[in-house]
């Protein structure tokens, strides 16, 4: 038994379900069915969101002294993230071991010593560990818990944390791989590229409803095909004047991904020109206030947006100095919440501050660049209701779930389709000879 | 309530029923008219604003900046065609001065999609301060 508590009986998902035998051997298919049936929701959150891969929790700096704590999410369930009296961080499952009910009702507070449910009274430390049973001996010698009852054997389950570059990350897995292996050194360096060594400042926190599957959204955000050809704010204004490069990064796991454009020096002359032509050719549209746009050098790499995330439900965003966490949460079949964090840094000047301001103009749910994203997912759940038994094609750029120095590919959806089945225990197409 | 303040407040509902009646009409183009040249629009939570966190969902410094939302959703934006209705509470002064008026009041936005479909899209105050 582990020490998390008592929970030891099966569930009732441990069985494979009978689904798995019916999905396409090819990553370029998934069946309609999979953002759609109630069973494979369960399964995703026994066999993910309970399983061996890492979440996010929180920043940090969300909890910067012992006694503070936040709540967050972890598929279905509610997470509480805390700071213990040796200023380590703890996180468990905001579950009263009695009957349920939450522990922690807030999302933050400071100065706990522990917590107590409010339903029986219950009681817990900073680390989610059972310390007392209200009336544990009854009253009057009346009553009571069993005699045997031992507190060490009920608890709610605690997570594995681990922290990276001002991040808090956390599993439920205890016996998985390390966080350092799970994301592996590319991830990791992208990562550091945006936030080593600079202590964040939360800008803005705001939840997104979106209408559909969890999965649409993160195909979404993989999905580096849709973006100049869905989000037309940058070519309606003509703001996209140098030239660009760019690549897709896909991870081994195939579930984490980068994206990113760059100022390509090397065709710079031809950019100018291309401006040139620009502000002589017959131009619609401007912005009445283009300082929306203006940012500063932040990098010193001359990448102008990143993307990045990591399996299942995590997204790093760098759009210029527009420096966001998303965080998606499943809420059931048909629906999910995006939670955006909007960072700067300490190291802000008041300029570079009101840039960061401005530049959040271009995300969220009312986001020039993103508002789009906020509703295409909801486009898909209402246009494959009735059709269960076809599927999305996914065949741009291959069929396989490689890095590609192309952004036109559909390389890193197949490439989260790939974790995806590795998770759910369904075998994957072995990789065709180069 | 004397007679200046009755006009104050007056002169305030029916900025507020003007401006909500201007965006429920879709005249959108419009709506930057409503602010000074030098505003300071924000929409964000009641969270972030309690917390003072400074960015939200629209931050405008400018009334360029506001011109230039309604254009993306007229040029660039893509999104199903929607419209809203706004039910505006009676206004609150909070104070007033010379050349200056602070006031607050309760808005609620319902959103009505093509098929008739309505939800409630938004509740909150207008701060004007
Ligand atoms: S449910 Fe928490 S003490 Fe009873
Ligand atoms: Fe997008």
């Amino acid at each position: 038994m582990d020490t998390e508590g008592s929970d030891t009986s099966p569930t009732p998902t441990a069985t494979q379900p009978g689904w798995l035998a019916h999905w396409p051997e090819q990553l370029t298919r998934v069946p309609y069915w999979a953002f759609q049936r109630q069973d494979v929701y369960a399964a995703e959150q026994e066999r993910i969101f309970r399983g061996p891969a890492w979440h996010y929790l929180c920043l940090e700096a969300d909890t910067p002294e012992p006694g503070d704590w936040r709540t967050t999410f972890v598929g279905d369930a509610s997470v509480v993230v805390t700071r213990n009296a040796k200023g380590e961080i703890r996180a468990f499952e905001n579950r009263c071991s009695h009957r349920g009910a939450l522990i922690c009702l807030d999302e933050k507070g400071k100065g706990n010593k522990g917590f107590s449910c409010v339903y029986h009274a219950w009681t817990y430390d900073l680390e989610g560990t059972l310390t007392g049973v209200a009336f544990q001996k009854g009253v009057k010698g009346k009553g009571g818990m069993a005699p045997d009852f031992k507190l060490s054997d009920h608890g709610p389950r605690k997570l594995r944390v681990a922290t990276l570059h001002g991040l808090v990350f956390g599993t439920f897995t205890h016996d998985g791989p390390q966080l350092d292996d799970y994301l592996g050194d590319e991830i990791t360096s992208r990562i550091a590229r945006v936030l080593e060594g600079r202590k964040p400042v939360v800008l803005a926190r705001y939840t997104q409803a979106l209408p559909n599957n969890w999965k649409l959204y993160v195909e979404n955000v993989k999905d580096s095909y849709h973006a100049s050809i869905l989000h037309l704010f940058f070519t309606t204004f003509e703001l996209n004047r140098l030239s660009q490069k760019g690549a897709i990064i896909v991870d081994e796991s195939g579930g984490h991904h980068v994206s990113y454009s760059a100022i390509d020096r090397k065709e710079r002359t031809a950019g100018k020109e291309y401006a040139q032509q620009n502000i002589r050719s017959e131009s619609q549209y401007r912005l009445a206030d283009p300082s929306l746009l203006s940012g500063f050098e932040e990098f010193g790499d001359d990448v102008t947006l990143q993307i990045l995330t990591v399996f299942p439900t995590f997204v790093l965003q760098q759009i210029q100095n527009c420096v966001a966490i998303r965080q998606l949460a499943p809420r059931g079949v048909n629906e999910s919440d995006l939670h955006w964090t909007i960072l700067g840094f300490e190291t802000d000047t008041p300029e570079q501050r009101l840039a960061r301001l401005k530049q959040a103009n271009l995300v969220g749910p009312a986001g020039f660049i993103s508002m789009e994203d906020g509703c295409v997912g909801g486009f898909v759940q209402r246009g494959i209701a009735g059709a269960l038994d076809k599927s999305a094609v996914i065949e741009m750029g291959g069929d396989m779930a490689q890095s590609s120095e192309s952004r036109v590919t559909e390389a890193s959806i197949r490439g989260f389709r790939k974790a995806w089945r590795t998770h759910m225990g369904i075998a994957n197409p072995t990789q065709a000879a180069p | 309530m004397t007679g200046d303040m009755q006009a104050l407040y007056f002169k305030m509902s029916r900025a507020l029923a003007d401006y909500a009646r201007c965006i429920d009409d879709d005249r959108l183009e419009e709506w930057p008219s409503f602010f000074v040249e030098n505003c300071l629009y924000k929409v964000t939570t009641a969270d972030n604003h309690c917390e003072g966190l400074e960015a939200g969902v629209i931050f405008a410094n400018s009334r360029g900046m506001l011109s230039d939302r309604i254009s993306a959703l007229r040029q660039a934006n893509i999104y199903e065609r929607q419209c809203y209705r706004h039910l505006i509470g009676p206004p609150s002064i909070l104070s007033s001065g010379d050349d200056d008026l602070r006031g607050e009041a309760a808005f609620m936005v319902a959103r009505i999609m093509r098929d008739g479909t309505t939800l409630l899209f938004a509740t909150g105050r207008y701060l004007d301060i």
